[in-house]
């Protein structure tokens, strides 16, 4: 007869892997591995975990399932902990893949919040150059990432069409000999969308990316121009965009504004009628006009995250009744999560992703690590000026202090309670950001409106993860997308 | 329910046969390894239950009567024992390589026997040499195929070789594919239609080895996954939901997603009522209506993370609707059966119905007719792209 094996055989001595953890206030204790596998334990679980005294079989089945812990001298956790650590940082090697051209800074709106010190229209000083746009492209081709997007934005671009035909032309022309995937997206107002520059989109697959912010009232009130008709332009583009070149080449963002609290629930129904179903909720930004202290469109965090909390359930609630909607931040935080994927969100990878995710081009010729670090040039701030495409390489660019320093002082594995914290694969490092409100690239997380931020959304979904089988569901489907 | 060996009712032979397998023929002339069917002529002839049994004739009991042309039997030295090897509108045949196993799960349908029996591999690959090259698919099964080593490659190589259409399917508990040496050799037979199958019942060692009743196995065959991996192998995941693994069924749809998620394809399987499943019916069998939930939760876990799931063996009625779609009508024409429920049901025939052994020893006690159909197209169930993961080159 064979010697039967039981299923309480007591494994050899145990040992901790790396975790981190984090209480919640109903008594549970978050546990998260090192690529960031989550697991709920009582008070009583975690302490047995903590001495390695694990008298239930199950609990020590999913500790060493989760790769918490591990049987002394077992190697297959860590070679498996390994591959995964991998595969969330292979992005890394690809470098830059996102590069923003700010082609004009002329605008005909006068939006309170825009991060841009826009001008006005007739000001052409402020385009873009053919010579600093070809220097430009010839930049972004260094990068060695497969993946080139080529982002449009201003000021209002549709006003300097030239150069964002130049740059996709010669983008085009340079991919000939290259063979790498690219895309190109104008980020518009679309007021002054026009015929010509839809054929020139047919043409190229060029994608358009546009800012609702919700109703008409609360949109028009958000984004001024002269006839205060922002909102019956944006949708009138859409509507010919879609006609035009097919439902899924214009994307929408929306900005939360003082305005906008209280008004979640108007603001996604505005979207579904709109047909977008996809909805980033996106606090206001605090660079550029946006910083500026005392504006009457200020509010604090507590109240995005009251904004935010209440757009969920409402999403979530759609999404039962057979609506399908996407909360875009969350879908991107429930990849990291759920999937060993980095989606490379420039807001949400660490290291951080200035210059190395992403680079700017300014329309003088300037280099910024980020959208943000240009806009504190614009306000005096030269920190993260990486250089002028007139005398700096590619290489110059990229290895110099202005990068490095803050990449590396705020990277989560690193920065001080980033290092400690449950959450931080699902986090990222943001220097400028925390450059701006602080003066310095690390600041002081609990008093940080982007750790705020981050540590509301990562509870929120993890709750309602544990309590709802429908929503764990759907959250693996947007973990998917 | 069609069996495929027996005693044959009579056999007139002039002298002992000296060839082992047979191509069965109606129609033609036969060659050296051909049997007529149905009338004399031939080396050998074949006849159904009701024929006379004229010279060089063997008479098929009446459970092989259904064989015909194109099915390729092996027939002991005296025309007595026959088995059918091939049955030619079958789409699904599969070879037993060996019966020796270096697991013994609790759930074994082909319970392990230790002695050799390689003879079973030098007829797989004589057979592997009759097949027509329009056969569909050929499985090969065990005990533990990797057991043969380099003698499981070469059979490998010789299918490849001789059928170059045929779409391969290796079940293995894949212990062996931790040897470096072993995985590199069986890549090197370079098959794109070559799928190994290999179980796994755990989410971490305990449970695992414990189901199959073998300390170190998860190790082993973990290891052996990622082995097959590196060399871009295909492999599919089987799970057999019992007793033990149910409770666990989402935490192992978790692991796979997490840490194996580049294998192609995942099956999540009924428990089969034979061999050692019977004798351990205590401990391993579970109603499926009581963890329905977690299999659809399992499920469509996978299925987020790119994987292609598959559920096998298991009945509409006990499974969750919104999984419908991924139930797969396996049980093959000739081992299902219903029961008296089954008859007023609206999706009997797209239910898979019950092993017949299922039928007879234990199954759900949930079995229901659905009085209304639900249309059960697969698109209704999204699938994600499939994720990778980065690994090291193979040594
Ligand atoms: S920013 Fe906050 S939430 Fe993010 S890793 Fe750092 S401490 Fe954690
Ligand atoms: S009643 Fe019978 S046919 Fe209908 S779903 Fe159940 S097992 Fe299948």
């Amino acid at each position: 007869m064979r010697q039967r094996l039981t299923l309480e055989t007591a494994p050899g001595p145990l040992e901790h892997l790396p975790f981190r953890f984090e209480r919640w206030t109903d008594g549970r204790v978050l546990v998260t591995n090192m690529v960031g596998e989550h697991v709920f334990l009582s008070e009583a679980e975690f302490s047995a975990l903590a001495d390695l005294r694990i008298a239930d079989p199950a609990l020590l089945r999913t500790l060493r399932a989760k790769h918490v812990v591990r049987q002394r001298g077992e190697t297959l956790p860590v070679e498996l902990l390994a591959l995964k650590y991998r595969t969330q940082h292979h992005r890394l090697a690809d470098f830059t893949g996102l590069h923003m051209f700010v082609v004009t800074l002329r605008c005909e709106h006068s939006c309170g919040y825009c991060q841009v010190s826009r001008r006005t229209v007739a000001r052409t000083e402020f385009d873009m150059s053919a010579e600093t746009a070809v220097a430009a492209v010839e930049t972004a081709f260094r990068s060695p990432s497969p993946h080139l997007k080529f982002e449009f934005q201003g000021g209002e671009p549709l006003l300097n069409m030239e150069i964002v035909r130049l740059v996709t032309q010669e983008a085009q022309r340079r991919n000939r000999d290259e063979g790498r995937q690219l895309a190109f997206v104008i980020a518009s107002n679309l007021a002054l969308l026009d015929d010509e520059v839809l054929d020139f989109a047919d043409e190229h697959d060029v994608y358009f990316s546009t800012s609702l912010d919700g109703p008409q009232d609360l949109h028009n009130g958000n984004r001024p121009r002269p006839g205060r008709d922002s909102w019956e332009r944006t949708i009138a583009g859409v509507t010919r965009i879609r006609k035009r070149l097919g439902h899924h080449r214009v994307s929408a963002l929306m900005t939360t504004t003082a305005a906008s609290l209280g008004k979640v629930r108007d603001i996604i129904d505005c979207y579904l009628e709109q047909g977008f179903h996809d909805i980033f909720l996106r606090p206001v930004s605090p660079y550029g006009f946006a910083l500026r202290p005392r504006q009457r469109r200020a509010y604090d965090m507590a109240a995005w995250i009251d904004f935010y909390r209440e757009g969920m359930d409402y999403i979530l609630e759609l999404n039962a009744r057979g609506t399908p909607v996407v909360e875009t931040y969350s879908a991107l935080v429930l990849k990291k999560m759920l999937t060993n994927a980095n989606p490379g969100y420039v807001d949400l990878t660490s290291p951080a992703g200035i210059g190395i995710a992403a680079l700017l081009y300014n329309y003088d010729g300037a280099v910024y690590a980020s959208d943000e670090g240009r806009m504190l040039a614009e306000n005096g701030d030269m920190t993260f000026r990486l250089g002028d495409l007139a005398e700096d390489s590619y290489d110059t660019l990229m290895t110099g202090a202005a990068l490095l320093d803050p990449l590396e002082e705020s990277y989560t594995g690193s920065a001080p309670q980033c290092s400690d914290c449950a959450f931080e694969r699902w986090c990222g490092a943001d220097p400028v950001f925390h450059h701006a409100t602080t003066g310095d690239p690390v600041g002081r997380k609990p008093e940080s409106a982007f750790c705020n931020r981050n540590m509301a959304v990562f509870r929120y979904l993890l709750d309602r993860y544990t309590a709802d089988p429908h929503a764990r569901e759907l959250f693996h489907a947007w973990a998917a997308r | 329910m069609i069996s495929l060996r027996g005693r044959a009712l009579s056999a007139t032979l002039d002298r002992p046969l000296t060839r082992e397998l047979w191509r069965l023929v109606s129609d033609k002339i036969p060659g050296p390894d051909e049997a007529v069917i149905g009338s004399g002529g031939g080396t050998l002839n074949v006849v159904r239950s009701g024929g006379d049994a004229g010279p060089n004739t063997v008479v098929l009991p009446p459970h092989l009567d259904h064989l015909d042309g194109g099915d390729i039997i092996a027939v002991s030295p005296d025309g007595r024992r026959i088995e059918v090897l091939w049955r030619a509108r079958s789409r699904h045949n599969s070879l037993l390589l060996t019966e020796r196993c270096d697991n013994y799960c609790l759930m074994c349908s082909q319970p392990p026997k230790e002695r050799d029996d390689s003879r079973l591999l030098r007829r797989a690959s004589a057979l592997v040499r009759m097949l027509p090259p329009t056969a569909h698919e050929l499985g090969f099964t065990g005990g533990e195929p990797t057991l043969y080593g380099s003698g499981l490659v070469s059979l490998l190589r010789t299918a490849t070789q001789c059928l170059p259409d045929t779409e391969f399917h290796l079940l293995s508990n894949g212990r062996r594919f931790a040897d470096p040496g072993f995985t590199a050799e069986y890549a090197s037979v370079r098959n794109p239609r070559l799928m190994v199958g290999i179980p796994l019942f755990g989410a971490e060692p305990s449970l695992h080895d414990y189901v199959v009743q073998a300390r170190g196995a998860f190790d082993e065959t973990v290891s052996g996954i990622l082995a097959l991996a590196q060399h871009r192998q295909r492999i599919e995941i089987r799970v057999v939901l019992q007793k033990n693994t149910a409770p666990a069924i989402v935490e192992i749809a978790g692991f796979i997603a997490r840490n194996l998620p580049f294998v192609e394809k995942v099956a999540l399987m009924g428990l089969e009522m034979t061999g050692l499943a019977r004798a351990n019916l205590a401990e391993v069998w579970t109603d499926p209506y009581e963890y329905r939930n977690e299999l659809a939760e399992a499920a469509l876990l996978l299925r987020h993370a790119g994987i292609r799931t598959d559920i096998y063996n298991h009945q509409l009625c006990v499974l969750p609707r919104r999984v419908w779609p991924l139930a797969v009508r396996s049980i093959s024409d000739w081992k299902n059966e219903y029961l008296s429920a089954c008859m007023s049901c609206s999706v009997q025939e797209a239910c898979g119905g019950l092993f017949a052994s299922s039928a007879k020893h234990r199954h759900s006690d949930h079995i229901a007719a659905i009085p209304h159909p639900t249309p059960r197209a697969r698109e209704a169930i999204s699938s994600a792209q499939p994720q990778d993961m980065v690994m090291p080159a193979p040594p």
